[in-house]
């Protein structure tokens, strides 16, 4: 059967049989760059057909259909056009940062990467701080976000970038908090244990309500920190225009944009490693038979498929919805998601202690 | 320095809303002051596409200006030439053929929803939910084709003149539109249920843009705008034209004053047309579908004014007549331009969003207003 | 109040102002040095109460300029137009923005495209013309040969 830590075994012990240890290493080192690039480029270019395809689906209509069978290759096409566009820099903008904005964005997108477990024994770095480190990590693009929005020159990116910060940074603390909740209820941060503490049962059945509620809390959080609608008041084309991207054209633009489509991917990865079992087939009580069927479909298909799930609800919500308005968008983090979460945490917290879940 | 930078002495930044903007449906452009996010005043700048269309007219003949109008506000174009129609036929005391007047209310009636259809797709893509546009679109789409074959075009129709009708009704006229109201029905509680009771919606528009009683008559507010502040305005009911009087329909008030009173003032006007339609659509007299009329119309000197219903509100056409072939001076008071000047006051002190939420709701066709 | 008592109540009100037959509404010429307090007064007379001001424009006689309102009340339902004659030369009165906000922005497009200069207007630039434009297209004498406005 294909298993990917069968495979990932195997260049190992090639590698160090062939090589020194050192040199292993490094060619190692070397083909997980080209595998998380290759990752990128196809996340990239998969999720913005699928944003297509299902703002289609949802708003009646075909979507890409031409170029390609069922315009598969429709983003290939406009990757193309925007590497071949000019990247202008504006007059009076701060050139350096300007230029700089994109690359600290994709690369804080890029090492949240590291942590996620793909499938059973397919993992880039176990770290044993996976989850702090996935906090820490992801709140580092906001400087991406407000230094192109400073740079530009622009008012209308200087108000996106503003509004972006702002959102950010709330709503890191309720997307913080509901990870907490799980880190309390499995006793630590690292992602291997989590999916493991999940063996006999995703967390979200496991943990009764609470952890319901902190899963609700944590989709929209994250959904607010990817900047995606009904949260996307940085962009906002119609009061912004395109906010804190305003400026950026070709292949700068074309990064902000592939930064987000990989955020959504982890913020995903995240939920599903966290609350629905990471790789974790779906296993019901002794039901036997069942269980078998399920373990027979690989570990990287139950990964991939439940943070598919989440990104098409995500995406179900941009096209659903309507946008908040700014103050709104501040009320509902601080006057009602971090005050449930953090009553919620105490629940979960006082559950864990009397071990009162299953 | 202070320009140069672009704020004020006090540290108010100052940005140019439009007149390239996704929000202003068109060249219109906003100076705004802000405070932060806060506007603390608004000062639209016209005449982006002003083309003079009342100095245009005064050189052209009555039977050739109606077709200029069609140009204002190209939502309700039939509404306009019905209205310029109305004020030469007025002035040369023409008898419009029965069958002829049930036509132009059908066919405004029409024009009505498929201006608001249009109106709610767009205002709900400036509140970030592009969806909506889409399934309005749907809806009007069939008027358009509907339009189309009986008129020959689809946005500029040109189909109502001076004494009558362009020409008669396609044969399937009434079967069309009768499909037309039934698939509206069906889907008319579709928009309800994805904008009207979603909540983030409703918090976006309730207590926003808020126009009094009082500022709505001062500031000349005509159309659904007024009425949501309350001020009944409706020119079809309280100066009925053609065969508005024989039909019933009920004026739709709402007294909110806010974004969310004209958003439900906008929303029931469409089953107030749908019932107007109703009741028409069964009862086309037969008959001619214009009146003989000379070619060269001559109007008898004198000052007339005709006023309808557009879907934006008021249409005022005020004609200087020194007997001639052509007028001595015509002026087309757009139900725009009065709207347009009462967002300034209403957005002031109110977040940017605010002002996308409030300028949606007011509907505003640019060409109507720079004319 | 219909055109007959409305024409009679108001000759009592102001007996310098003419009256003019024809038309759809009682047409009353005022005097431009007396104009602003006989506006003021018809918005606030409880008989009239003319709040509603739903059209202002301005004709070119060659000879005079004639500023129209139309005022129409939102209470009693009756309507009237108020006219005054402006010298053609040196165009000036007083501004009603004070009485209906709306004039603001209908004084400023006569401004612009009749050159009609309003008293203690609070922003009186150009509106729909650009700021350089020079002349006043809506007046009959106006002839421009690049931008062909008359068809």
């Amino acid at each position: 059967m294909l298993s990917l830590e069968n495979i990932t075994n195997a260049v190992h012990e090639w590698l160090n049989a062939t090589l020194n240890p050192n040199l292993a290493l490094l060619s190692e080192f070397l083909i997980v760059g080209v595998l998380a690039i290759a990752l990128f480029a196809v996340l990239g270019l998969s999720l913005v057909l699928m944003e297509r395809k299902v703002a289609a689906f949802i708003q009646i209509r075909l979507g890409p259909n031409r170029v390609g069978p069922f315009g598969m290759f429709q983003t290939v096409a406009d990757t193309l056009k925007l590497i071949m566009k000019e990247g202008l820099t504006p007059d009076g903008a701060d050139k350096f940062l300007f230029n700089l904005a994109p690359y600290i964005v994709m690369i804080a997108a890029m090492m949240l990467l590291a942590p996620i477990a793909f499938a059973k024994g397919f993992q880039i770095w176990d770290i044993n701080i996976g989850v702090l480190f996935l906090t820490a990590v992801s709140s580092i693009s906001v400087i991406g976000i407000l230094m192109a929005g400073w740079a530009s020159n622009n008012k209308y990116s200087l108000l996106g970038a503003m509004r972006s910060g702002a959102q950010i940074v709330s709503y890191e603390l309720s997307a913080g908090l509901s990870i907490i909740t799980i880190v309390i209820l499995t006793g630590s941060l690292q992602i291997s244990d989590i999916i493991n503490a999940q063996a006999n049962g995703w967390w979200i059945f496991k943990g009764h309500i609470p952890v319901l509620i902190s899963f609700v809390i944590f989709i929209i959080a994250v959904t607010a920190e990817t900047n995606r609608a009904p949260f996307d008041l940085a962009e906002a084309e119609s009061e912004l225009t395109a906010g804190f991207h305003t400026e950026y054209s070709g292949m700068k633009f074309a990064l902000f944009f592939l930064a987000e489509y990989i955020n959504i991917f982890i913020a995903c990865a995240i939920g599903a490693t966290l609350f629905l079992g990471g790789w974790m087939p779906f296993h019901i009580g002794h039901w036997e038979a069942f269980n078998h069927i399920m373990d027979f479909i690989p570990s990287s298909f139950w990964f991939i498929g439940k943070t598919f799930f989440l990104i098409f609800l995500m995406m179900w919500f941009r096209w659903t919805f309507p946008r908040l308005r700014i103050d709104q968008l501040l009320n509902l983090e601080w006057k009602y998601l971090l005050p449930i979460s953090l009553v919620n945490l105490l629940v979960v917290a006082l559950m864990a202690v009397m071990g009162w879940y299953f | 320095m202070f320009e140069e930078l672009g704020t004020t002495a006090e540290g108010d930044m100052l940005i140019n809303i439009g007149p390239q903007h996704p929000a202003t449906h068109g060249v219109l452009h906003l100076v705004m002051t802000l405070n932060g996010e806060t506007i603390k005043k608004t000062e639209p700048h016209l005449g982006y596409i002003h083309r003079s269309i009342e100095k245009m007219c005064e050189s052209l003949t009555y039977r050739q200006f109606v077709y200029v109008t069609s140009r204002m506000d190209y939502l309700s174009s039939h509404i306009n030439n019905h209205g310029c129609s109305l004020a030469v036929e007025k002035a040369m005391q023409i008898e419009v053929p029965e069958r002829a007047q049930v036509i132009r209310v059908i066919m405004d009636e029409l024009t009505r929803i498929a201006s608001h259809e249009l109106w709610w797709g767009a205002m709900a893509m400036d509140l970030g939910a592009f969806t909506p546009f889409f399934y309005s679109f749907r809806e009007r789409e069939t008027i358009t084709d509907i339009m189309e074959e009986t008129c020959g075009a689809r946005l500029t129709m040109n189909y109502i003149c001076p004494g009558g009708v362009m020409m008669d009704l396609h044969p399937d006229f009434q079967k069309r539109v009768k499909s037309f109201i039934s698939l509206f029905k069906s889907k008319f509680d579709e928009y309800n249920e994805l904008v009207t009771g979603n909540i983030i919606f409703q918090n976006r528009m309730k207590g926003v843009g808020v126009l009094s009683k009082e500022d709505a008559i001062s500031y000349g507010c005509t159309g659904p705008t007024a009425r949501g502040s309350g001020v009944s305005s409706d020119i079809r009911k309280l100066y009925p034209y053609e065969v508005y009087s024989k039909v019933q329909f009920d004026e739709v008030l709402e007294t909110g004053g806010d974004s969310f009173s004209r958003y439900m003032v906008r929303i029931n006007e469409m089953l107030q047309s749908i019932k107007i339609i109703e009741q028409l659509i069964d009862n086309i007299p037969e008959g001619e579908f214009q009146a003989k009329t000379k070619a060269v119309l001559k109007l008898p000197k004198g000052e007339f004014y005709q006023r309808v219903e557009t879907a934006r509100g008021e249409l005022g056409i005020y004609i200087v007549s020194e007997g001639g072939t052509t007028p001595h001076r015509i002026k087309f008071r757009s139900p725009g331009f009065s709207n347009l000047s009462a967002l300034g006051h209403m957005v002031k002190g109110s977040k940017i969003g605010d002002l996308v939420a409030t300028m949606g709701t007011l509907d505003l066709v640019i060409p109507d207003i720079d004319r | 109040m219909n055109n007959e008592e409305l024409k009679l109540k108001l000759s009592e009100q102001y007996p310098t102002a003419t009256f003019e037959e024809g038309g759809e509404w009682v047409n009353m010429f005022l005097e431009p040095a007396s104009f602003i307090t006989s506006a003021l007064e018809l918005k606030n007379h409880p008989d009239f109460h003319f709040d509603y001001l739903f059209c202002l424009t301005c004709v070119d006689w060659k000879t005079h300029l004639n500023m129209v309102y139309h005022l129409t009340s939102t209470k009693h339902r009756h309507a009237m137009v108020l006219k005054v004659k402006l010298d053609c030369n040196k165009p000036e009165i007083e501004t009603v923005c004070n009485i209906w906000r709306t004039a603001e922005f209908h004084e400023r497009e006569v401004y612009e495209l009749f050159g009609v200069n309003f008293l203690n207007h609070p922003d009186l630039r150009k509106l729909l013309l650009t700021d350089d434009f020079v002349g006043f297209p809506l007046r009959k004498d106006f002839e421009d040969p690049i931008n062909m406005i008359r068809l």
